[in-house]
């Protein structure tokens, strides 16, 4: 019973990362009609804001201290971040929070990135057929992993948990259980309440305000729209800036969870792809049901009892998942149908 | 041969010629070397194939990678177990290819457009986790699939072939052994065998039905036309030439591992094909030699050579010159791989062969503008006559 329940906690901090990248392929995928293999590298990009943000706030001054001594009687080099001489106490916080902080920091980087290229290459884009818009967005991911592999190399690069976040959550005793029967990494915890949070926000977003209004109404019937006199491919201009802030915040903040390589983006490419197809093209719910529903079949699929009954079916268990979907229930579980089937 | 037009075998003959005068024409541009040219053919001989499917049918494959990786380890297989000629190892390896192709065409292909790519991506990537994962008894996982010197090779043991009299067994054919420009001229040979076959496979009531699917599939379906089958059989064969030039690359090298099964390795494939021009005959093998060539090219340059290139700049000029192109070359190359993928799909979507057809079209009306066909040049992509 715990370890089904520990399971399904494992799942639900992965389905808050895939829900978050395919809302936001399904999001432009949506508004523009582009489908965008370019998404991962946005992703990946977002991880990238968490590892230069903490690289610049740990700019170091060495000094040697001839006090201190080390136990080859050399004089030690005491390392102070910059950050940390200037603001004292304040500045280790920021140091030790620089992950979460680097969300704030991938905001509007992200935004910039994704509405130029938005209006650089994507919007060149819109009439051509889908094989080209995945082969140019192909293409563009190449390039954006490239130029990160070129700066920061092929290696990982772990981000730390910030101090306080790093311990264990003990869930059980929330749920009336025994102490320590179910814990759960603190961070992991964390992280999902910040992808509903997100999600929470960007169908709030959507809901709630007149600038989204129209947005679902330009989804539905974009020349109408059109028609009655808004200018309805610059708000679209900005849906695609707001994909890419919800792909680069989720993957800032997923750095501690996984370190960061400049390929980390492909490699969820093609998962958030499978999940948007097994929600809908073009379903923000489906998008997000359907990620937390991978997540944790993933998740259950990689406990030993079910691999020593059928070997490798936590490598294969989302592709099984999205053949049967797409072969069944083309549409996915909450598309409308006929998307995108001609 | 009777079935080509006149021109189609003119075409035919040219080609030959170009591939086997190779070691001749590649000398000046440095890439005349037997292990570089094997992969220009073989991987000609895959961007056919796939040209067979995503150029007739507009069907975009995302997992034809896994077709060339079973052919592979197909071929491998068949040197370790039975023997190393290499004719029944390419044999294996089009059957296992296209009984494959056919299983994931048969469920892939009752979806179209987008959904249809993502089936084939999703079946693929499956293959490739599975050869790293559960299949390892087969594909030996990472190190990937060798020949050993005591593998029992049944044929050759019963026929009394002893090949290991020194050093690893070397894939033969019929006795000969093959290695360096015999391995080359071979692959050459089912090069040119596979491009006629698309030429065929173009001319035929059989490609024109294809084109049609491609142009309008309700219309044909509305015409009483069943083109599922149609399908599946341009899928298979597409399948099977991947398998083809899979079972060479482990001819050329007896080693077959999973990393070539890997989604981008489809990615590029694309890309080879849409570079030359896609549902044009000799546009793929084009894209193919070149991204090869290019890759090979790239990927060997250094800073030193660098630095003997922009010799001539200022000091200053010639480092910073020097630290941007580094950043496209050598390690970097899959950068300009991707500039290049982006520049092609912006500014020439019809690939090379359209862009020199308009090159020829604007000369011509320049010299003479009233011996300008009209009409026929625009549409004057080869094989479509």
């Amino acid at each position: 019973m715990d370890a089904i329940l520990a399971q399904l906690l494992n799942g639900l901090d992965k389905g808050g990362a895939y829900a978050l990248i395919a809302l936001g392929l399904t999001l432009v995928f949506g508004t523009l009609g582009v489908v965008n293999f370019a998404h991962g590298a946005l992703f990946m990009l977002g991880c990238f804001c968490a590892v230069v943000l903490r690289q610049l706030l740990t700019i170091e001054t060495v000094t040697v201290d001839p006090t201190q001594l080390s136990p080859w009687g050399a004089a030690v080099e005491v390392r102070t971040p910059l950050v940390q001489a200037w603001l004292g106490d304040w500045g280790a916080f920021l140091v030790d929070y620089s992950v979460p902080i680097s969300v704030l920091f991938a905001v509007p980087v992200m935004l910039v990135i994704g509405i130029a290229l938005e209006r650089g290459l994507i919007k060149h884009f819109y009439k051509r057929s889908h094989a080209e818009q995945i082969l140019v967005t192909f293409g563009v991911a190449i390039v954006l992993q490239e130029i990160v592999k070129s700066f920061f190399g092929a290696n990982p690069m772990p981000q730390p948990i910030p101090t306080d976040l790093r311990g264990a959550a003990d869930v059980g005793a929330w749920l009336g259980m025994e102490a320590n029967q179910l814990t759960y990494p603190m961070w992991r915890l964390v992280y999902l309440l910040f992808s509903l949070g997100v999600i929470g926000a960007v169908f709030a977003f959507m809901r709630f305000t007149t600038f989204g209004m129209v947005v679902r109404a330009g989804m539905t019937d974009r020349e109408t729209v059109g028609v009655l006199g808004i200018d309805i491919d610059r708000r679209f201009t900005i849906i695609f800036g707001l994909a890419a802030v919800v792909a680069g915040v989720a993957g800032a903040m997923y750095t501690p969870l996984l370190a960061p390589n400049y390929h980390i983006g492909m490699d969820f490419l093609v998962l958030s792809f499978v999940v948007v197809v097994v929600g809908g093209m073009g379903s923000l719910p489906g998008a997000v049901v359907a990620g937390f529903l991978l997540g944790i079949l993933q998740s259950y699929a990689s406990m030993n009892e079910v691999k020593e009954i059928l070997p490798g079916i936590d490598q294969i268990i989302i592709y099984l998942v999205a053949i049967v979907i797409l072969l069944v229930r083309p549409r996915g579980l909450m598309g409308r149908s006929g998307i995108m089937e001609g | 041969m009777f079935s080509l037009s006149r021109k189609n075998v003119i075409t035919l003959v040219i080609f030959s010629a170009i591939v086997l005068t190779m070691p001749i024409w590649l000398k000046p541009l440095g890439a005349a070397y037997p292990g570089l040219m094997q992969k220009f053919v073989i991987y000609a001989i895959f961007a056919i194939g796939f040209n067979i499917l995503f150029g007739l049918t507009g069907y975009l494959s995302f997992g034809h990678a896994a077709f060339l990786g079973v052919g592979s380890y197909t071929a491998v297989w068949s040197f370790k177990l039975l023997t190393m000629d290499m004719i029944p190892a390419l044999i294996f390896a089009v059957i296992f290819a296209g009984i494959f192709a056919l299983f994931i065409g048969y469920f892939s292909l009752r979806r179209s457009g987008i959904y249809f790519s993502i089936l084939t991506l999703a079946f693929a990537q499956m293959s490739y986790s599975l050869a790293y994962s559960v299949l390892t008894p087969i594909t030996f996982g990472e190190t990937g699939l060798l020949i050993a010197r005591d593998d029992p090779r049944a044929i050759d043991a019963m026929l009394g072939v002893n090949q290991s009299a020194s050093g690893m067994p070397v894939p033969s054919l019929l006795g000969f052994e093959l290695g360096g420009y015999s391995g080359f001229y071979i692959c050459a040979v089912v090069l040119i065998v596979a491009f006629f076959l698309s030429q065929m496979i173009f001319a035929s009531p059989f490609g024109m039905a294809l084109r049609g699917i491609k142009s309008n599939q309700t219309r044909m379906m509305y015409t009483g036309f069943n083109t599922k089958p149609y399908m599946l059989t341009a899928f298979v064969i597409s399948g099977m030439f991947a398998g083809l030039a899979g079972g060479l690359l482990a001819v050329t090298d007896p080693i077959a591992g999973a990393e070539r099964m890997k989604w981008t390795e489809s990615g590029n494939l694309v890309l080879m094909t849409m570079l030359g021009g896609v549902g044009t005959l000799v546009g793929p093998v084009v894209g193919a030699w070149l991204i090869k060539y290019l890759e090979n090219i790239f990927s060997a340059i250094n800073t030193n050579m660098l630095n003997n290139f922009f010799d001539f700049l200022p000091d200053g000029v010639q480092t910073v010159m020097v630290t941007v192109m580094s950043k496209f070359v050598g390690e970097g190359w899959h950068l300009t791989l991707g500039l290049m993928f982006v520049l092609i799909v912006v500014f020439l979507p019809g690939g090379l062969v359209e862009g020199t057809e308009r090159l020829v079209r604007r000369f011509r009306r320049i010299a003479g503008p009233s011996d300008e066909p009209t009409g026929k040049m625009a549409s004057g992509r080869a094989g479509n006559d």
